[in-house]
């Protein structure tokens, strides 16, 4: 059983791309970037109070299965969502769904798919996949990080749709049920209210962790982290955000490209100077991001220069911040 | 950034099975998908992470060979999980886990515990049983 008719597109982030090719699926075309813009998927947050593996808690996007929920909402797409308790039923009703043609979405946990390189395997319990076929016993996994679809047995992803842990999948599967074409109008809204969403996240939260007041509080501690926990551990720490920011599945500089994209393609439709003007400048914000990554990698490695210092880095985050302020600023309040 | 600056270090991290994509402009000004097949700081702190995790490992199976702790503490780290972890696989509480830790408690275990083990660590019963 192969749905012929899917298409597999790779994208930079695994949310946007099982997303983007479910929907394409079912015949509305959207790019990874609108899916991430009218999802409203940028965001930051810095919560050292929250510490995963010993590391504080970062993060450059908002939760995730949130682009997804907010997407389907703001483009009235209808979607069925399971989670099961019973491994064997979780995988007989993927059967069945494929049986009936539909390409499935579906969590996993990156530990569990042996097809990913090993390298990237940690214990991270919300990667998006697509399952569109069976064969020989293997189903046919297209996962959005990838360039071409693969394989995976029975077991494995059986195992890897009820990892435990942090956010257990919980067998979780969802596909649309029915996809309405948006016309222009109700395009150009949905872009609004992506937008207006992702600038109030950025914007208004009024607690210190989240959006570019996160930004701030983070350059704030990461300015004497050598200093409080010595260059051993603060390396870490660096090395964290670095990989919370480019990893696999999270994508380059800390999404801020993907919006610049996002914004692009948005200008097409809403036909305003103003889209591709806020574009320009996220670019830059982004290539700042990829400054301040590219400086702290030096860092970790120990191969820094003595011009390259904690609270250097600490500026670079702050001249993130300002940057973005001013897209935000300019993006705010929109009508449709 | 433009697509010429897309960053193709390559440090096999990958295994060569595929490259990711990074999005850049062309020389149009126009965001395209462009392939990387790794990055310089995103390496150091993959590799980095790594380290951490291999050392670990190195002294959970020191302190199997003397004889402190049972294999289980090395096959833990291995599969960078935590007592709470495999307690959850296990369907039993951490500190349980935290019991079979003990290399006398762990040689009295029944097989089927053990097998179960094995299962959550993916291993043969001797594997588990028997670290070098």
């Amino acid at each position: 059983m192969i749905i012929s008719n899917y298409q597999h597109h790779q994208s930079a982030h695994c949310e946007n791309g099982t997303v983007s090719n479910l929907l394409n699926f079912h015949k509305l075309e959207l790019s990874e970037p609108m899916v991430f813009g009218i999802g409203s998927g940028l965001f930051f947050s810095y919560m050292p109070f929250l510490k995963l593996n010993g590391m504080p808690g970062t993060s450059y996007r908002i939760l995730p299965g949130e682009i997804f929920k907010r997407l389907t909402k703001r483009l009235n797409i209808k979607v069925k969502t399971e989670k099961f308790s019973d491994k064997k039923k979780a995988m007989d009703e993927l059967d069945r769904a494929l049986d009936k043609g539909l390409p499935i979405g579906m969590l996993t946990s990156v530990f569990y798919l042996p097809y990913l390189p090993k390298a990237f395997r940690f214990h991270f319990n919300a990667h998006n996949i697509v399952v569109f076929g069976k064969q020989n016993g293997n189903y046919l996994v297209s996962d959005p990080v990838m360039d071409n679809p693969t394989e995976i047995s029975y077991e494995d992803l059986m195992r890897a749709r009820f990892a435990k842990g942090v956010m257990p999948p919980k067998g979780r599967m969802y596909y649309p049920v029915e996809v309405p074409t948006p016309t222009e109008k109700e395009m150009k809204i949905a872009i609004v209210k992506g937008i207006n969403k992702t600038t109030s996240d950025m914007l208004t939260i009024p607690v210190p962790f989240f959006g570019l007041w996160g930004v701030r509080y983070l350059a704030k501690n990461l300015r004497t982290w050598d200093k409080k926990l010595g260059e051993k551990q603060a390396g870490l720490y660096l090395g964290n955000q670095i990989r919370m920011q480019e990893e696999i599945g999270t994508g380059g500089a800390g999404f801020r490209f993907i919006f610049a994209a996002f914004l692009q393609e948005a200008n097409d439709i809403m036909r305003q100077d103003l889209f591709n003007e806020a574009s320009a400048e996220m670019t830059i914000a982004g290539d700042r991001w990829r400054e301040f990554a590219y400086l702290a990698g030096k860092v970790c490695k120990g191969r820094a220069t003595s011009d390259i210092t904690y609270p250097l880095l600490a500026d670079i985050l702050l001249d993130c911040a300002d940057k973005e302020e001013k897209v935000f600023k300019k993006l705010k309040n929109l009508k449709a | 950034m433009e697509k010429e600056q897309v960053p193709q270090d390559d440090e096999n991290l990958l295994e060569g099975k595929f490259a990711v994509v990074k999005y850049a402009l062309d020389k149009n000004g126009k965001y395209v998908k462009v392939p990387s097949v790794g990055w310089e700081p995103e390496n150091v702190a993959l590799k980095q992470a790594w380290e951490v995790i291999n050392e670990k490992v190195e002294t959970a199976r020191k302190r199997v060979l003397s004889g402190e702790v049972s294999p289980l503490a090395y096959w833990i780290e291995k599969n960078m999980m935590d007592e709470k972890l495999v307690g959850d696989y296990m369907g039993f509480s951490k500190w349980k886990v935290k019991e079979h830790l003990n290399p006398k408690v762990f040689s009295a275990l029944p097989e089927d515990v053990l097998k179960k083990y094995s299962e959550v660590f993916k291993i043969t019963v001797e594997e588990l049983t028997k670290i070098a």
